[in-house]
């Protein structure tokens, strides 16, 4: 018999960095890792909007909603909300999706309902500083409405990167008419009253012009994205709001924990009931699994692809760990079954483990299936339970016969 | 145990589960939540028992707003009040007014028409590509199976035991739901994909000793491999679907209000999942393969 002694070893680290991520002590790992959690659980507020884009060319649609988008979040980092989520979705519409913990929903409304609005103003009363303060302007009669678009680009000269604008046609007198004013003088660009950026006119402009100094293409981008919230202001509408109050989601995290502890010690009690010492080992490798997902959940979230815990994907989870050991039972019926047929016990172990396998291939890749569809379709909470019964049957196939084999066949060498 | 023999009563059982929820679907329809039809959503909870004389002021609160409630779903210490489409000016008022009886607002949420019938065409969209997707990769993986059994058979009875389960416990909802104002929300819809997967799941179990029955016997007397199959497995099935309900039950005790109706459903597709795998996917085998050899 083959006894890959490299898989044991796999066993042990995975358990020992697994337990070193869960364990609330004071390690470099368990403080990097943290859940991230959704708003059913953290409370706060979760806004749908739709993007009017009637007034807006179908061309410039895509650029417009990312200009909502960014000012949407410029005003949430203004406000200071810990891990907002802002998204956009386009459909057979154009939506903005805002999702910010610990925000009452007025707070929330006051963020994400308002449109952008662009001014352009000049300086009344000097300052040092380099953030020209509202007051201290006067406007100029220009509005982001005058403008028609922004993009950032590259001086064709320097190569230094730069932002283009275009201004509307019925605004070119007006425009030329500042511009001349202002020649040697900052015309100051505020998006809702906020300091953007102050630069110098250089020379009356009609039909576009170029702002240039020391931007980087991450800060043209920026400041195109500005310009454009002002120039293609899009009114939205909300399809829907949802406003969590904090302690809801905590007693029911809580006491969802609590189940699942109860779950937990009542499956092992029930494997080791039935399956003697095999049971046992099932029950370790069954603690591996859950250590494992829990340590998946927490390392995700130091990446993009980050899993966000809700009510439900909780609940796929404790659900999980009883659909965990079900390939276990399956093996450890096939077992009894050889050993009856007068099988050693060693071989029992061995056609216990490769004849009850269709039965758990078969059956875990129909529950993957089922997952991947409702990722597919599903939203929000929907796609974490699937994403969450998804990895559960991924890594109970590991558990369940990769762990527990490897311990088995250590145990009856 | 002679399963085989005895399958009309155990086609009769399920009927006998299904007809009732059926007939209320008929009448009533399901109570949906506004994850499906546009509406507002407002939940009081209270630090103690929520008493009978409380829920009339909550509700006189909104016919003082003038506001239609449509549904009211009431829990231990908390209440949920499904009502028409209210802004957040409304939903001040009323949470003004309640603040005097000692109720606070968990959960405020309104939900356009747009939203709930994208959620609508989705969860049917998710139920009928899960369903053929499984049929498509069970009839691929049972096609070494000997003739005269086929293999796309053993796909559409999974499927049948299926819909039997989704039956089950859409039958239930639609009586929880016209007499104790139990709401479907977009989890139920969780809840049903879930038990989906959980359905073919225990079928398989029973298929996959068909399968290898057949191989080892041969085809000859189809209703004796089945039934043989059946009491093989009989153990292993129970067993693995023990373990899922013993967490489940565990969940339904111990693990808070928002999330106990999800676990009920979970917990009747599931127990009704055990049953169909055992008393109705295998016995349709043996009624269809009959219905071919007779002609």
């Amino acid at each position: 018999m083959r006894r890959p002694r490299y898989l044991l070893w796999l066993i042990i680290f995975l358990a020992i960095s697994s337990l070193l991520i869960q364990l609330p002590l004071n390690n470099p790992f368990s403080n990097k890792f943290k859940f991230k959690k959704g708003l059913d659980l953290e409370g706060g507020t979760s806004i749908t909007l739709l993007a009017d884009m009637k007034d807006i060319p179908p061309d410039q649609r895509d650029n417009a909603l990312e200009s909502a988008k960014f000012v949407i979040e410029r005003r949430i980092n203004i406000f200071g909300v810990s891990e907002p989520l802002v998204q956009t979705a386009k459909a057979q519409d154009y939506r903005v999706i805002v999702e910010l913990p610990g925000v009452p929903l007025n707070q929330a409304l006051g963020l994400v309902g308002r449109t952008a609005k662009l001014e352009f103003r000049e300086v009344v009363q000097a300052t040092t500083s380099a953030f020209i303060p509202y007051e201290n302007t006067n406007p100029t009669g220009l509005t982001g409405a005058d403008l028609k678009d922004a993009s950032p680009s590259f001086d064709s000269s320097t190569g230094k990167p730069v932002v283009s604008f275009r201004v509307a046609d019925k605004s070119q007198d007006q425009f030329a008419n500042v511009t001349q004013s202002l020649i040697g003088k900052p015309m100051v660009i505020y998006l809702d009253q906020q300091f953007i950026s102050a630069p110098v006119v250089q020379s009356s402009i009609r039909d576009s012009g170029q702002i240039t100094g020391n931007f980087t293409q991450e800060g043209t981008k920026q400041l195109a994205d500005y310009l454009n919230a002002g120039a293609l202001p899009i009114p939205f509408s909300i399809l829907s709001s949802r406003e969590v109050g904090p302690s809801l989601g905590q007693i029911s995290l809580q006491k969802s924990l609590f189940a699942g502890g109860i779950g937990f010690i009542i499956v092992v009690l029930f494997m080791i009931f039935n399956y003697g010492k095999l049971g046992g080992i099932a029950s370790l490798a069954l603690t591996l699994y859950v250590l494992l997902v829990l340590s998946i959940f927490k390392l995700s979230s130091a990446s993009p692809y980050g899993i966000t815990l809700t009510l439900s994907g909780i609940a796929g989870f404790i659900l999980s760990i009883g659909m965990a050991v079900d390939a276990n039972i399956l093996i450890f019926e096939r077992m009894k079954e050889e050993e009856r047929q007068g099988r050693g016990k060693e071989n029992a172990i061995e056609l216990g483990f490769s004849r009850a396998f269709p039965s758990i291939r078969d059956s875990n890749i129909s529950s993957i299936i089922t997952s991947a569809v409702l990722y597919e379709f599903g939203t929000g909470p929907v796609k974490g339970f699937a994403l969450v019964l998804a990895i559960g049957v991924l890594v109970s196939m590991f558990s369940a016969i990769v762990v527990t084999r490897t311990l088995l066949r250590f145990i009856y060498r | 145990m002679n399963i085989i023999q005895k399958r009309n009563w155990y086609f009769a059982l399920s009927l006998l589960v299904i007809v009732p929820g059926l007939i209320t679907l008929f009448l009533w329809g399901l109570n949906l939540s506004i994850d499906f039809v546009p509406g507002s959503k407002i939940t009081f909870s209270s630090n103690g028992r929520i008493e009978q004389k409380q829920m009339t002021e909550i509700k006189n609160i909104f016919s003082l707003e003038k506001v239609k409630v449509y549904n009211i779903q009431p829990s231990e210490k908390s209440v949920s009040f499904s009502t028409q489409v209210i802004d957040q000016k409304k939903n001040e008022a009323i949470v003004n007014r309640a603040n005097n009886l000692n109720v606070r607002e968990e959960e405020f949420a309104t939900v356009g028409p747009t939203i709930g019938k994208e959620t609508t065409i989705n969860a049917l969209k998710a139920l009928t590509l899960a369903s053929i997707l499984i049929v498509i990769y069970i009839t691929w993986s049972f096609r070494s199976v000997p003739k005269p059994a086929s293999s796309l058979r053993f796909g559409i009875c999974a499927i049948i035991a299926l819909v039997h389960d989704v039956l089950v416990v859409v039958g239930s909802f639609s009586i929880l739901g016209h007499f104790f104002g139990v709401q479907i929300d977009s989890l139920f819809v969780t809840a049903l994909l879930t038990i989906i997967g959980f359905s073919v799941h225990d079928t398989i179990v029973v298929f996959d000793r068909i399968r290898e029955n057949l191989l080892r016997m041969g085809a000859g007397n189809f209703e004796n491999v089945v039934n043989e199959s059946i009491n093989q497995t009989l153990v292993r099935s129970l067993n693995t679907s023990l373990t899922v309900i013993m967490v489940l039950v565990a969940l339904l005790l111990f693990g808070g209000e928002s999330i106990r109706w999800f676990v009920v459903a979970l917990l009747i597709g599931v127990t009704s999942g055990t049953y169909s795998s055992i008393f109705n996917a295998s016995p349709l085998l043996v009624v269809w393969q009959n219905l071919r050899s007779k002609r």
